[in-house]
């Protein structure tokens, strides 16, 4: 029986950092921000302005000087982090977010700010801005702080990249000398603009000097306007500045990100602002998913703290007693709801932690991607499409190679595709382009729903200040992180773009195959039923539909993929070790219910799509031809007793006077569909064991020991 | 004028004091329900000390400071993750029990072995830090004992505040009865000096410490020698559990003179 709650040591493990020091002090680090300052403002009522209040500026202070405002940049420029940082920032987000995400927000917003820079920017413009937003240690300097300012006002409001009101004209441009722009643009919901000190904005052309779009880095010294504008009315994320900005600017042409080319007396941007944020929100998502991966989790302690102390202080409500050691533990309905809460946590956390390992691994390749291709003078665009679809070929290749007994492989042409970079390349991108956006729709989307099944748990407290673990706020703020960085909508369209590339089918089909292996040596993480799931959602595929369905099943396969690393590894550490036989057939069936729940969505979807394009049969025309004249069933009633009876319930009759049962018509046949109906079945089937893994998950939390109080204010 | 010190801070771990810490008796003596599982902190008299400790150092251009700490490995590994952000430190860590119920004696022998141990520590700038208490319910002799095994016969205990002189000499402040403190000096060191609070506040973290620390703290650790602590036939006869039932509540927006009056109240009614 679960004995404690997984602490630090099993995360490390269950999310793959257990060998990096400088994370787990990451940990640490934000944890004291986010349950010392943060939560001391939040329990203040500092939620309780839209404005940016000095109380609120004192957090940036305090993610300086705990390292949270460096994390994002590399070692040169004042970082502390080697190498890739998506895994650090999402590790940030997610500590943040578990006291209050406009904290994370604020934080992050920064970073967003510097991706374009980070991402495109030239070594000059990386150099300069990342070493200006590095606090100094004893804050003899103020770090620099900037803004990303892509979404534009109405008409084109949210965002619509294909749509700028901004714009960039040239102002003077002397010969010889560098092109100073003039650049005009209106921001609408902007994060960090209250106190930004740069700003990146995505600005279109409205110059026949100037090529299409750009980004370009505007700085509130600049000639001009530089207007932070009105502060966004908002319910949610109150501790980060949003505001609707106005800038009328005169800024050097070298503020373009990542440069430009003069060609013909044009200034060709070297990246549209297209590329730009597609290379930045790509990985930027992946963060907001994990804030509300952290809500969910963060609410299992308070829940359980609630649920057994609801009684105590009623009068004949003895200690000792079930009424007062269980409270409304002893019901079920608490019990089972709180498993689905603690489920989708887990699951959302598996699948938003590996998709920041995924953009660490993908960063390096992608840079070798960039320079093998300018090695061979290979541009962007239709040329590199050429290319990589050649390389497809090659990593699809490896791909089936891989799944062959080594003596069943050309080794030779094997051990070349997989020291290939570029296979790993398009290999991993295909990955990278569909777990991005299944997290941010997935983990912030169905996060929210859950989420206010928490608030629910904790009754009329959940809706008030004082909730424990500020229950109410993290459920209003999960909808904007559904919303910002691209709502719901836009990742669901991408998702069902990204979700057919073959790489990716591919490299699923084999997940499947992986599940079946795992179920025959872990029945009990249910990765039967989710492969099952799998198969179901592979056969049935078609594209929009079945993005939230894919989005389940990758979250799901991660929570169980993180169980068993954690199986394998946490004897390695001997306080993990001492919870492991209690731990681990807790979150073993933590997964079960997951790959139930996974399993029942696929299959829902996958029903609707099939038989919901279907013509519903009516008792008309066409219709009456699959009806069978009553008459005919009663003299076949000597033969086989009941079958008219039968053919009444089913409605396929017609009587003599015409008439027939009083429903829509015949029932829909299944005809052609006889593969569907033997996976559903077997799915169906499949969910063997998943309602008892169910109740004993529900039994861990009311045996499950939690701290006297929580670790953070009220 | 400066005065360069060799200062060794003793000092482990201890359950986090916002856990559920339910005694109970294990097979192997008394101790607390699920101790292993519950998430650590370095033990707050001790980081007292290692606060003061660094701080002096800081204002003493040459020192050192080296923290010792007795504790399972893996409890160790955890709190470090913390603590190292906070101030510069060498660890000497001894992978060994830690807690309320080891024998003090035999837990000073280890240390006072493991301080005579320490490559290059210069015995004429020795200062000893550590808690005056422990929040593992421990007997609070320790330091004392470590002090007499190195020989070190200047001993303060329950110290608030350290200052060092012009003339290189300490005088300290301990606390006594009644709230107040008594001030001694002392020549210089070796001394050993068991804190109380102190005076500073907890430093915040700063990774550029921490990766600095780390790259020390974990060859330490893994470099940890598994250290026994004799039993020095102590033995438990008898192990009571608290009468009282901890009822902790939580309340928002109470002033401290209210907070104060509920306190005396409770006191006079107990």
């Amino acid at each position: 029986m679960l004995r404690t709650l997984p602490d630090d040591d099993v995360r490390a493990i269950l999310w793959r950092y257990a060998d990096r020091y400088d994370l787990q002090m990451l940990v640490q680090s934000a944890r004291g921000v986010a349950r010392g300052p943060v939560a001391r403002l939040v329990a203040a009522g500092g939620r309780n302005s839209h404005e940016w209040t000095p109380e609120k500026d004192e957090l940036l202070k305090a993610c300086d000087e705990a390292g949270l405002s460096a994390v994002g940049l590399d070692v040169e420029h004042g970082g502390f982090i080697e190498g890739p940082k998506n895994l650090a920032l999402a590790i940030v987000a997610f500590e943040l977010a578990w006291v209050d995400a406009g904290a994370a927000t604020s934080n992050l917003a920064n970073f967003l700010a510097l991706g374009p820079i980070h991402e495109r920017g030239t070594e000059q413009q990386r150099a300069f801005y990342m070493s200006a937003a590095a606090p100094v240690p004893g804050g003899e300097r103020e770090p620099w702080r900037g803004a990303f300012a892509l979404t534009e006002p109405i008409p084109y409001v949210g965002v619509e990249t294909g749509l700028l009101g901004g714009k960039a004209r040239v102002a003077v441009w002397e010969e010889g000398q560098e092109p100073i722009l003039q650049i005009d643009k209106r921001g609408r919901f902007i994060t960090g603009m209250g106190f930004a000190d740069f700003v990146s904005a995505a600005v279109d052309s409205a110059d026949e000097r100037i090529k299409g779009s750009c980004m370009v880095i505007l700085e509130k010294t600049d000639p001009g306007i530089f207007d932070r504008g009105v502060p966004a009315r908002k319910l949610v994320h109150q501790l980060s500045s949003t505001r609707d900005p106005v800038f009328s600017l005169r800024v050097p042409a070298s503020r373009i990100v990542g440069g430009y080319t003069v060609i013909n007396g044009v200034i060709i941007p070297n990246f549209s602002h297209g590329e730009v944020i597609e290379a930045v929100f790509r990985r930027t998502r992946v963060t907001v998913g994990l804030m509300t991966a952290a809500k969910l989790l963060s609410a299992i302690e308070p829940v359980i703290r609630y649920h057994r102390g609801r009684f105590r202080g009623g009068e004949g409500i003895v200690p000792g007693s079930p009424r007062y050691e269980f409270g409304l533990q002893q019901k079920e309905d608490v019990l089972h709801r709180l498993v689905d809460i603690w489920a989708t946590g887990e699951a959302a956390a598996a699948l938003g932690f590996e998709a920041a390992r995924v953009f660490d691994e993908l960063d390096p390749i992608e840079r070798q991607k960039d320079a093998f291709f300018a090695e061979r003078g290979i541009d962007r665009g239709r040329a590199q499409m050429k290319a990589l679809a050649k390389i497809s070929k090659d990593a699809l290749e490896y791909l089936a190679q891989s799944h062959r007994r080594p003596d069943q492989r050309n080794t030779e042409r094997y051990d070349a595709l997989a020291a290939d970079p570029m296979v790993r390349f398009v290999l991993l991108d295909a990955v990278a382009n569909v777990i991005c956006p299944a997290v941010k729709l997935w983990n912030t989307g169905h996060g929210a729903n859950v989420m206010r099944e928490a608030v629910s748990l904790v009754g009329g407290y959940g809706i008030t200040e004082d909730c424990p673990g500020f229950l109410g706020y993290k459920w209003m703020d999960s909808q904007l992180e559904a919303t910002y960085e691209g709502p719901e909508a836009v990742q669901r369209r991408q998702l069902s773009i990204t979700m057919t590339n073959e790489l990716f089918l591919a490299q699923f089909g084999h997940w499947t195959t992986e599940m079946r292996q795992v179920a025959s040596e872990h029945p009990g993480t249910g990765a039967c039923t989710l492969a099952t799931a799998m198969q179901l959602w592979l056969w049935t595929l078609v594209t929009f539909p079945l993005a939230d369905a894919l989005a389940w099943l990758l979250a799901t396969r991660q929570q169980v993929l993180d169980v068993l690393n954690l199986m394998t590894r946490g004897w390695e550490n001997p306080v993990v070790a001492e919870q492991l036989p209690t731990l681990a057939p807790f979150l073993m069936d933590l997964c079960h219910v997951q790959t139930a729940r996974a399993a029942g969505e696929v299959g829902r979807i996958s029903a609707e799509l099939i038989f919901g394009y279907r013509r519903q049969p009516a008792p008309d025309g066409h219709g009456l031809s699959a009806c069978d004249p009553a008459d005919g069933f009663k003299s076949s009633e000597d033969v086989i007793t009941g079958i008219a009876a039968t053919a009444h319930i089913d409605g396929h009759v017609i009587e003599a006077d015409g008439s027939h049962p009083v429903k829509a018509g015949p029932c829909a046949g299944t005809e052609g569909l006889e593969p569907f109906l033997r996976m559903r079945t077997k799915l169906d089937s499949c969910l063997a064991g998943a309602r008892l893994a169910k109740d004993r998950a529900a039994e861990g939390l009311m045996r499950v020991m939690i701290p006297e109080a929580l670790g953070y204010p009220l | 004028m400066s005065h360069p010190f060799h200062i060794v801070v003793c000092g482990s771990v201890a359950p986090d004091p916002l856990q559920t810490l339910e005694p109970v008796i294990l097979p192997g003596g008394p101790g607390l329900k699920n101790e292993m599982l519950l998430p650590n902190v370095l033990d707050p008299w001790a980081a007292h000390a290692l606060y003061e400790a660094a701080n002096l150092a800081k204002s003493a251009p040459g020192s050192r400071v080296w923290l010792v700490s007795l504790g399972p490995k893996a409890k160790l590994q955890q709190v470090m993750m913390t603590i190292a952000q906070k101030v510069p430190f060498e660890l000497v860590a001894l992978d060994g029990p830690a807690g309320g119920f080891v024998d003090a004696h035999a837990t000073a022998a280890v240390l006072a072995d493991a301080i005579n141990g320490i490559a290059g520590l210069d015995k004429t700038r020795l200062l000893v830090f550590g808690g005056w208490e422990s929040a593992t319910r421990c007997s609070g002799v320790t330091m004392q004992l470590v002090g007499e095994r190195l020989g070190i016969f200047d001993q303060f205990q329950g110290v608030d505040r350290l200052t060092v002189e012009d003339d290189g000499s300490l005088r300290v402040l301990e606390r006594i009865e009644g709230g107040r403190h008594q001030v001694s000096s002392v020549q210089g060191p070796p001394a050993v000096i068991g804190w109380a609070t102190g005076h500073l506040a907890e430093p915040p973290n700063n990774p550029q410490v921490g990766m600095a620390n780390m790259r020390g703290v974990m060859p330490a650790l893994q470099k940890a020698k598994a250290t026994p602590v004799a039993g020095g036939g102590l033995s438990f006869v008898r192990v009571e559990q608290p009468k009282q039932l901890r009822d902790t509540r939580i309340v928002k927006d109470v002033s401290p003179d209210e907070i104060a009056r509920e306190i005396v109240a409770w006191v006079r009614g107990a």
